[in-house]
């Protein structure tokens, strides 16, 4: 009973949070983000969905986001964050550091 | 390929330092590393379960599924981290007291080995995934992956040899010391851990409160470079906490101050018996 308890309480939890947050699109493509710069709301939650359509893994990866997550290939994952300072917040793909580079500017 | 054992060695020096503390913690445990392997192998074996299921796992709960994965593991490797320390606390002090002389060797020999096993498992299983699909997606790549593959397997033996460093940096202090040493790295791994899983708790919306950033060392210190990463993995290290981690890391390591010295009377009545 207390595990549904907890789940009934998560799901509600997830549900107000997603249904507040707008929602943005990466694409992860030849070990690149696109777009590499994404303009996002300042102050608000901010759902971004990264979908992977390479074969290979990447992991969405921004310590000024505070966010580490494994999209593996050909999937899709999301990614929230925020409420964010107006700023720029830069991430990177942790496995293509070379060439998976991108950018979140809060305004 | 060298980018490649970058990439591997930087996720693997989590486990890698766990791994080295928990030997070090344990010298002296008959079948100690028995223990550790059974725990290495536990890991490596959910890494790939992990790793094999990982679409699924980050899909479930409204695509919350990864980070509360994650903060469910990291939370059991906290919850064993402060049975052994309340077990340590109840037996090895009292045993520390009665048997000094004879040295933390003995002491030692009574850990609780299954706790510290599944710490092992779990760091291994969390890191390990990640390493899994890199390599998976190098093969799934195809051409060309021969050497990026090489320095994959060489990240991992480079993590390795890191556990070793580790290991052997700490069984080189001296013996009367290696008892506090211990436990006060168990403990702050513990809080390091704690305040990681706030903040997946954090990305996967479950709890948004608290929030705001302290403050910001990443010019100085930056969390992502392999001295932080290593402080991360040790100390908790964090160059942009929130005010929900920095709550969960104090919490943490004042409940383990607290676990650690519950017994102190226990154990002087016990000296006294005795």
């Amino acid at each position: 009973m207390m595990r549904g308890l907890i789940l009934a309480v998560v799901v509600a939890a997830l549900s107000v949070a997603s249904a507040q947050a707008q929602e943005f699109n990466i694409v992860i493509r030849n070990n690149a983000f696109e777009p590499q710069e994404i303009r996002v709301p300042a102050g608000k939650r901010v759902s971004i969905y990264v979908s992977n359509e390479d074969a290979s893994a990447e992991e969405f990866e921004s310590p000024a986001l505070k966010v580490e997550k494994v999209i593996p290939g050909k999937s899709k994952g999301l990614v929230r964050v925020g409420p964010l300072a107006p700023g720029r917040y830069e991430f990177f793909g942790e496995f293509h550091p070379n060439t998976a580079k991108g950018v979140v500017i809060a305004e | 390929m060298f980018g490649a054992l970058i990439i591997v060695f930087r996720e693997v020096i989590e486990a890698g330092l766990i791994i080295g503390i928990v030997l070090a913690a344990t010298r002296g445990v008959s079948g100690r590393g028995r223990w550790v392997s059974a725990g290495v192998f536990a890991g490596v074996l959910g890494a790939g379960i992990v790793a094999l299921f990982a679409e699924a796992i980050a899909n479930a709960f409204k695509g919350a599924g990864q980070e509360l994965f994650n903060a469910g593991v990291l939370g059991v490797a906290v919850a064993m981290l402060m049975w052994h320390a309340a077990w340590m606390s109840r037996h090895g002090r009292e045993m520390a007291v009665e048997l000094a002389t004879v040295g933390a060797a003995v002491i030692a020999g009574k850990r609780p080995m299954t706790a510290l096993a599944i710490v092992v498992a779990l760091a291994v299983l969390r890191e390990g995934a990640e390493v899994v699909l890199f390599l998976y997606g190098i093969l799934a790549a195809g051409t060309s992956s021969g050497s990026l593959f090489l320095g994959g397997a060489l990240g991992v033996a480079v993590g390795a040899a890191f556990t070793a460093l580790t290991y052997y940096g700490l069984v080189s202090i001296p013996t009367r010391h290696i008892f506090t040493v211990t436990t006060v790295l168990i403990a702050l791994l513990a809080a390091g851990m704690a305040a990681q899983a706030a903040q997946y708790l954090d990305a996967a919306g479950v709890i948004n409160v608290l929030s705001g950033q302290l403050w910001d060392s990443s010019p100085w210190l930056p969390q992502d470079g392999i001295v932080g990463r290593v402080l991360h993995a040790l100390i908790g290290y964090t160059d942009r906490p929130t005010e929900l981690q920095l709550i969960t890391y104090l919490a943490t390591l004042a409940a383990m101050t607290a676990l650690t010295r519950l017994a102190t009377p226990a154990r002087t009545a016990h000296a006294r018996a005795a």
